[in-house]
């Protein structure tokens, strides 16, 4: 659709993202490798899942179309689970990594918590979910025409760089929650996290209605983002103590040595 | 680590391997790509450039189906949404509309023009009145009240319209489903209902056709000798002349023969249109050649057997559509001494212009008046002339001269009297002006030359059906054919055994103008040359490829094979003679053909042709001499492309692109603000005591 609508939708996809980037782990580059090392994680998930589904397709029936809704399908679930069994297989290896970690270096406490692992591995599938889902649709919104002429929904571009969004804030949050629960033998939260991963895929069976699959996924956004708040030790006392003592922490908080 | 290597090939190869398979399926949903995209081209000469040009990466515009010449102001005034798209049916493509459209071209993002299904009946020419009227032989200097058409003008249907320069791409499209599904999108989207303007998104074309060179032929060959061939922007025009002796010339000894005296008989090769693969020119090209391959065929036996004083030289010249090219080629090639003639062995010149559309049965023969006034010029051509009516008694044809002083019409001849007043005589289906309504469009083509066929013939019963055009040409050939052998110093009285064959006649107007590729074309072509044949009409326009065209090859294939006798040797001896026989090298050039399968048999029957078909480059002499600016030989070149292509697609309004980058840079802004804010408070926002105080943030 020209370049207009290329940087609007790529800074709408990748915006909140890149800006916890640069904020929060640029800095760090413990943190910069943990964040690659979950992407390339997501990668090989998503590679798994592929391949399952790509081999099934050939041998599938072409032709019926039901056939082939049906194998979307079960590529979908089949890519969902195999996405959050690497999230718990990052986790095991995260665990590990941070014994060895703790033997090797010099100081006595370890070098990253496993809460800060926890949000840096979600954010980094997180990036690599958003870079496959999106990326080939922003290149075809360089040229000049918008999607529409055999009868879909011109609004394609915009609605996917929105879910894009949601769904990078999304593995951030459901990391959070995800690592959270394993560490406490919390189940039922593991459990949460990967029925809300396939309550959101599955809702996107939905489009071209884009609005019947954007709000509920920016709904579920919304109570996994306070949920991964409270996992992460915010409470509302401090959410309150932050917007009142704005002025005079402000300050302080950047002059702290750290 | 060796898991992790085996992942990455693994990956690795299915990547590739899921990639070479996949299409791209975004791109599907937006763009619609048409599949005959036939564009108009730059050509450039010493001081112009004509033709089309689109911007880099194509133009888009708006899609407007153009319905009369007064909708014009919606694309040119009116309309909100410039530029435009004009899509339009051939009866609008005329003078007026293109040049009010070359003067709005700010609104203009291109053109396409549907082809119909039928000629136009007023006729159409997009040449000039005057074809080449700056190289033939009229000039100040030389018959001044004759040159530029004062007395008749040639091509009164002329336009002009293949010589103007547009700044807006020009395509071609057929009538077929891309064309339906265009003008479906424009009902569906940009037709204004009610008066008020059609709402956003809107149905848009993008085309792309974008030439390299730029000026004039000289800027563009200057540029060339920059880089070499990396970065060629233009190539001159160029083709191949063929010709054929009718007794064998010793071709490796170049200039003057002693005690040859030639008759050229002349045809021309090619035909254009304002599109640049579209050239059928079945009258102004095929007729022509047709007749002259078929006198040439006919003439065969008859000079193989008498001994005439004369030899005949049958000519096909290229690129005369672009200022002579060939048969200025010819001549200088001439002047210089680098032909196996030269113009001292040059008798007289008959040509064979425009004649399949004879009206009443009657041919005119056109002379120069000017070299008439030399008293042996004049009666050399009264003795022609002479031998041309009594070449066509007894025929169904009369030859009549034109009463009136004229010039002699666009001809190749002209050339000729350049160098020196040779006699000669140019045979036309016309008097003063052309009878052939679509000179140099892509309307001439079986249709307007009467090439009909009764309905429900397969294509094999087509190839042997005798037109009436196919008869009425044969009558022309056989009267060309006899009067050459009256020239050539034949008896009188052998003169009816001549005759040219109808069914060969109408064998090669189907191969010319309605199918190449054909079972008769196959027995007499090469095996390596049976890749240009196709199953459409022929292209006769010149091009610029290094190798011959596809009307080249074929003339050259029908003349070795009409004139020229199959001997008895093997494939390899046929191959062995050409290359090492060192008395019949010089004179014959050898063909194996296929020939035909007999029945019952896949195989076929090869064999070898001797004749004395030889070709010379056509290209003009202005690029050997490497004078560019020279108004004296033709200067055309064609512009280079990288790719001409079109597309449709739905276009949405400039305000909802620009809010989606306002909304894109709002979510930019408000995350970073939001991120710095938490991240700077992040030690109260997340501390419920559960990590120690070195925890690093």
């Amino acid at each position: 659709m020209t370049a207009a609508v290329f940087f609007g939708c790529t800074f709408i996809a990748f915006g909140p993202a890149v800006s916890l980037f640069l904020f929060t782990i640029a800095r760090e580059p413990l943190r910069v490798i943990f964040l690659i090392a979950g992407a390339f994680f997501w990668l090989v998930s998503l590679l798994l899942a592929s391949l399952v589904w790509f081999i099934s397709v050939q041998i599938s029936n072409k032709e019926s179309a039901s056939q082939q809704k049906g194998l979307l399908i079960f590529g979908v679930v089949l890519s969902v689970l195999l996405q959050e069994t690497f999230r718990f297989a990052y986790y095991k290896l995260l665990k590990k990594a941070n014994e060895g970690l703790l033997a090797l270096s010099q100081e006595e406490t370890m070098p990253i918590s496993i809460r800060q692992l926890a949000y840096v591995s979600g954010l980094g599938f997180g990036f690599m979910s958003g870079a496959f889902s999106v990326v080939n649709i922003l290149a075809d919104s360089v040229g000049p025409g918008t999607v529409g002429i055999h009868g879909d929904s011109q609004h394609y571009f915009l609605s996917s760089a929105f879910m894009t969004m949601a769904i990078i804030l999304l593995h951030m949050f459901w990391g959070i929650i995800f690592f959270d629960g394993c560490e406490k033998q919390r189940w039922l939260a593991v459990a949460a996290v990967v029925a809300t991963h396939l309550l959101v895929s599955s809702l996107t069976f939905q489009n071209p209605q884009y609005v019947s699959s954007l709000v509920p996924t920016y709904i579920v956004m919304f109570f996994m983002g306070i949920w991964a708040f409270y996992t992460a030790g915010g409470s509302l006392r401090n959410l309150k103590l932050c917007l009142t003592c704005k002025d005079k922490d402000f300050l302080l908080a950047n002059h702290r040595p750290r | 680590m060796d898991l992790l290597s085996n992942k990455w090939i693994v990956y690795l190869a299915l990547c590739l391997f899921i990639a070479g398979i996949s299409c791209n399926s975004v791109e599907n949903k937006i763009y619609v790509k048409l599949n005959y995209t036939v564009p108009c081209v730059r050509l450039l000469n010493s001081t112009h450039q004509i033709g089309c040009q689109s911007s880099l990466s194509g133009d888009v515009g708006v899609l407007h189906v153009l319905e009369s010449e007064e909708n014009l102001d919606f694309v040119l005034r009116s309309g909100h949404n410039p530029p435009y798209m004009v899509i339009m049916e051939s009866s609008l493509f005329t003078r007026p509309v293109m040049m009010k459209l070359k003067n709005g071209s700010s609104r203009v993002a291109g053109v396409a023009v549907v082809e119909p299904s039928a000629n136009p009946p007023g006729g159409f020419s997009p040449h000039t009145r005057c074809p080449n009227e700056n190289t033939g032989v009229y000039s100040e200097n030389y018959g001044p009240g004759l040159a530029h058409c004062n007395t008749t003008k040639w091509n009164p249907f002329g336009n002009g319209l293949s010589y103007e320069e547009f700044d807006f791409p020009i395509f071609s499209m057929k009538d077929d489903n891309d064309t339906q599904l265009i003008r479906q999108c424009y009902m569906d989207h940009n037709r204004p209902v009610n008066g008020s303007d059609p709402q956003y998104p809107l149905c848009a074309m993008q085309l792309s056709s974008h030439m390299s060179a730029v000026t004039n032929t000289p800027t563009c060959m200057r540029r060339n000798s920059i880089s070499f061939s990396m970065n060629m922007v233009c190539d001159p025009l160029s083709d191949y002349n063929i010709w054929a002796p009718s007794k064998p010339l010793n071709v490796s000894q170049n200039g003057h023969k002693a005690n040859e005296s030639v008759i050229i008989v002349s045809a021309r090769l090619d035909s254009r249109s304002f599109f640049s693969e579209i050239g059928p020119g079945a009258e102004s090209a095929a007729s022509g050649l047709v007749t002259l391959l078929a006198a040439a065929h006919a003439l065969r036996n008859a000079t193989q057997d008498a001994q005439l004083d004369r030899t005949i030289l049958y000519t096909f010249f290229h690129g005369e559509t672009f200022d002579y090219i060939g048969s200025s080629k010819m001549v200088y090639d001439m002047e210089k001494n680098q032909f196996p003639i030269d113009l001292d062995n040059v008798h007289s010149v008959l040509e064979i212009g425009q004649v399949g559309l004879h009206s009443s049965s009657n041919l005119w023969l056109h002379t120069d008046p000017v070299s008439m006034r030399n008293s042996s010029v004049q009666e050399e051509v009264k003795n022609l002339i002479t031998n041309l009516k009594s070449a066509a008694a007894g025929l169904n044809v009369s030859v009549k001269e034109p009463g009136v002083t004229q010039p002699l019409p666009p001809s190749s001849f002209q050339r000729f009297l350049r160098a020196r007043p040779f006699p000669g005589v140019v045979i036309e289906d016309y008097n003063s002006s052309f009878s052939n309504k679509y000179f140099q469009s892509m309307f001439d083509n079986a249709d307007s030359l009467n090439v009909l066929y009764p309905p429900n013939l397969t294509p094999e019963e087509q190839l042997n059906h005798v037109t009436d055009t196919a008869k009425s040409l044969a009558e022309v050939a056989t009267m060309v054919a006899r009067v050459l052998f009256l020239q050539a110093g034949g008896e009188k009285t052998q003169i009816n055994s001549i005759n040219a064959d109808e069914l060969m006649v109408s064998r090669m107007l189907y191969s010319f103008l309605i199918s190449s590729n054909n079972s008769w074309t196959q027995e007499i072509i090469s095996l390596k040359d049976i890749v240009h044949l196709n199953n459409n009409t022929v292209n006769f326009y010149i091009s610029v490829e290094q190798q011959a065209s596809l009307p080249t090859i074929l003339v050259k294939y029908l003349l070795a094979n009409l004139t020229g006798t199959a001997i008895n040797v093997t494939q390899e001896n046929c191959k062995k003679e050409s290359e090492d026989n060192k008395e019949t090298k010089h004179l014959y050039t050898y063909f194996w053909v296929q020939g035909a399968a007999p029945p019952n048999s896949t195989e076929r029957d090869g064999f070898c042709v001797r004749s004395t078909v030889q070709w010379s480059r056509a290209i003009s002499p202005a690029f050997a001499l490497e004078n560019y600016t020279t108004s004296e030989y033709s200067t055309w070149t064609e512009s280079r492309w990288k790719e001409i292509k079109g597309r449709i697609f739905l276009v949405a309004s400039h305000d909802l692109e620009m809010l989606t980058l306002g909304v894109g840079i709002g979510v930019l802004l408000s995350s970073l603000l939001l991120t710095y804010i938490m991240s700077s408070k992040a030690d109260i926002l997340f501390s419920s005591g559960r990590e120690p105080t070195s925890a690093t943030y």
